[in-house]
């Protein structure tokens, strides 16, 4: 998946020479966490957090604080470099920068020039979609030794069925590397059958389980 | 106590029927139904019957292009490449001959519960071929082409204009009528149900709350599987209680599907006839705290047709009437007759016995995970109240 099918096209942005106030105005206005901070050709030249914002800003509990600085430049606090990404990224790699580094936004650029942003939460959204579990589907689960040909026999049962599949994850079975554990869910209420069968044919279904599997 | 109520019921009702062997089967009604003459319980004065719904009924719901599509393929004349669009022709939803007149019947049964409830002709009214709550604007799902409980409540709402308070306990979340109502803070939804980690349909959350005007009018509590009776009870009893102190309704609906049994093929809470008849019992008490005795139930899911479903609906009837649930033996007639056609052991007491309820280890943590779950359902309202 790459990274234009994610991001959001419309990014509110700032100029380096806006106050602090407005950014704080801004951030509360959209409820978002970032703004990234451009110039007149959109290139990104800083970007501003939630953080940046609150800690430039006088205490709320401090009723004599000094206003001022909220009429302050923007740029004075703006973080930069901006680690900055490009619409044919891969969704993947994306992730690894979120997971290294200590930011949650990523400003996306094309030739230069500002396109869209991509936050953790749209990383979240994306998993959640991958898990399908946005659908009404059913959750099925099989351990499955970690050889070639399987995969495909499993979802013939499937197919035999005509169940409609939203989403199929394999994750490494921790406790025995020969195995892997295969998610599947499929777009029935009743999948009992397709159960039966995927058994008959000799695989191991983890859930749904029988009433027994409660008392381990 | 006695109050005076109505039961909807034609033999056309069971014309819902997919196929021999598929799990969703309305023979449950009839089976309550009999049931309940067998105890002398059920009097031909109190039945009512269902009528049609019209096209402009459904459409208060339902997009027109989905009720022609059904329409169409009731007679076998929806092409394939459309089916799938509709979640027509599906192995949940197979097509079947005079499927439209079978699903529009079960809406006009609710829409007949409805109006005779509120047109104060009786106290409460029971729909059990109803509640299906799984029907979307344009696709069948999940047995449901048409979804009566989403039109009964925009029924109200335009002919009544009055605030309906719906509750789920069906073993699935009540997917349906939530999204059906997602914007509207007229109708509040809450649903209890088996998480959606493993069951169909997946959702029903606890953050599912509403958005826009309808933000804090939806409520999910998905409980662990293996739940079983004193956490569900405890959970419903504190949830409804605070929900519809929080809201104030002016009519109850609930859905009733009784799948939730550790019996019922489908589902995994695990729990025994004692919620069945706990269920009934408070939504007949609230309704008439809050409701001035307004209540309409409805029927939905539930696998297990012989030995679980028509013991649990038979209760609703009963304590719709007279406030009392059955206890001690099923009546020999009725167990004579239906013996000779049952692939099972039809049940003999009312209740399950001891013995046969399955015994989960874990219950304790189970319980701990519910509550929280509960908690995290209810803060919108806590901090509503903190507030004012």
């Amino acid at each position: 998946m790459l990274v234009e099918k994610i991001m959001k096209k419309n990014v509110i942005t700032l100029s380096s020479t806006a106050t602090v106030l407005e950014a704080l105005q801004l951030l509360q206005e959209h409820r978002i966490r970032h703004i990234p901070i451009i110039d007149k050709e959109k290139h990104v030249i800083g970007i501003v957090s939630d953080r940046d914002v609150r800690v430039a800003s006088p205490s709320i509990l401090d009723k004599q604080a000094n206003q001022q600085v909220l009429k302050k430049e923007i740029r004075e606090i703006m973080s930069t470099p901006v680690v900055t990404i490009h619409p044919l990224d891969f969704v993947e790699d994306i992730a690894k920068i979120f997971y290294e580094e200590t930011f949650a936004c990523l400003p996306v650029v094309r030739e230069g020039k500002l396109v869209g942003i991509v936050t953790e939460k749209d990383m979240l959204y994306t998993l959640i979609q991958l898990t399908g579990t946005h659908m009404p589907s059913s959750h099925i689960e099989l351990k499955v030794p970690h050889e070639p040909g399987n995969l495909a026999s499993i979802l013939a049962v499937f197919g035999k069925r005509k169940l409609n599949i939203t989403s199929l994850l394999i994750y490494p079975d921790h406790e025995d590397s020969n195995y892997k554990i295969v998610v599947i869910r499929v777009q029935t209420i009743h999948p009992l059958p397709v159960v039966k069968d995927l058994q008959t044919n000799g695989f191991e279904v983890i859930w749904p389980k029988p009433l027994q599997g409660a008392e381990e | 106590m006695t109050c005076k109520s109505s039961f909807v019921y034609s033999k056309n009702l069971l014309n819902y029927h997919f196929y021999a062997d598929h799990p969703f089967n309305q023979i449950r009604v009839r089976l309550t139904k009999e049931l309940l003459k067998s105890m002398n319980q059920l009097h031909e004065h109190s039945i009512m019957n269902p009528r049609m719904a019209t096209d402009e009924e459904l459409a208060l719901f339902h997009d027109r292009t989905y009720i022609e599509a059904v329409k169409l393929a009731s007679k076998g004349e929806l092409p394939s490449s459309k089916q799938a669009d509709f979640g027509l022709n599906t192995d949940d939803t197979p097509v079947f001959e005079g499927m439209h007149d079978a699903a529009a019947l079960i809406v006009g049964g609710t829409l007949e519960a409805i109006d005779a409830v509120l047109q104060n002709k009786v106290s409460h009214a029971l729909n059990l071929s109803g509640g299906l709550h799984h029907g979307f604007k344009r696709k069948a799902s999940g047995f449901c082409v048409y979804n009566d409980a989403a039109v009964g409540i925009q029924y109200i709402r335009e002919k009544y204009n009055m605030n309906v308070l719906y509750i789920d306990t069906d073993a699935h979340h009540g997917d349906g009528v939530q999204w059906a109502f997602y914007e509207d803070p007229h109708v509040c939804t809450l649903s209890i149900h088996e998480t959606g980690r493993y069951l169909f349909p997946g959702t029903g959350y606890v953050n599912e709350r509403g958005i826009t005007k309808g933000y804090g009018y939806s409520f999910n509590i998905p409980l662990d599987a293996f739940t079983q009776d004193e956490s569900f009870i405890s959970i419903y009893e504190n949830a409804f209680r605070e929900i519809i102190d929080f809201f104030k309704p002016d009519v109850l609906i609930t859905q009733n599907g009784a799948d939730a049994h550790f019996l019922d093929p489908l589902t995994h809470l695990n729990s025994s006839m004692k919620i069945y008849e706990q269920i009934p019992l408070l939504a007949h008490q609230l309704a008439h705290e809050y409701c001035e005795g307004r209540w309409i139930a409805l029927g939905g899911g539930g696998y297990d047709l012989w030995r679980v479903v028509p013991r649990a609906w038979a209760q609703i009837w009963k304590v719709m009437n007279d406030n009392q649930p059955f206890t001690g033996k099923l009546p020999n007639d009725w167990l004579l007759k239906w013996q000779k056609e049952a692939p099972v052991t039809l049940p003999t007491y009312w209740h399950d016995l001891e013995e046969d309820i399955p015994v989960i280890p874990r219950k304790e943590e189970i319980m701990e995970k519910n509550n929280q779950m509960l908690e995290h359902a209810l803060s919108y309202i806590k901090t509503q109240r903190n507030l004012k």
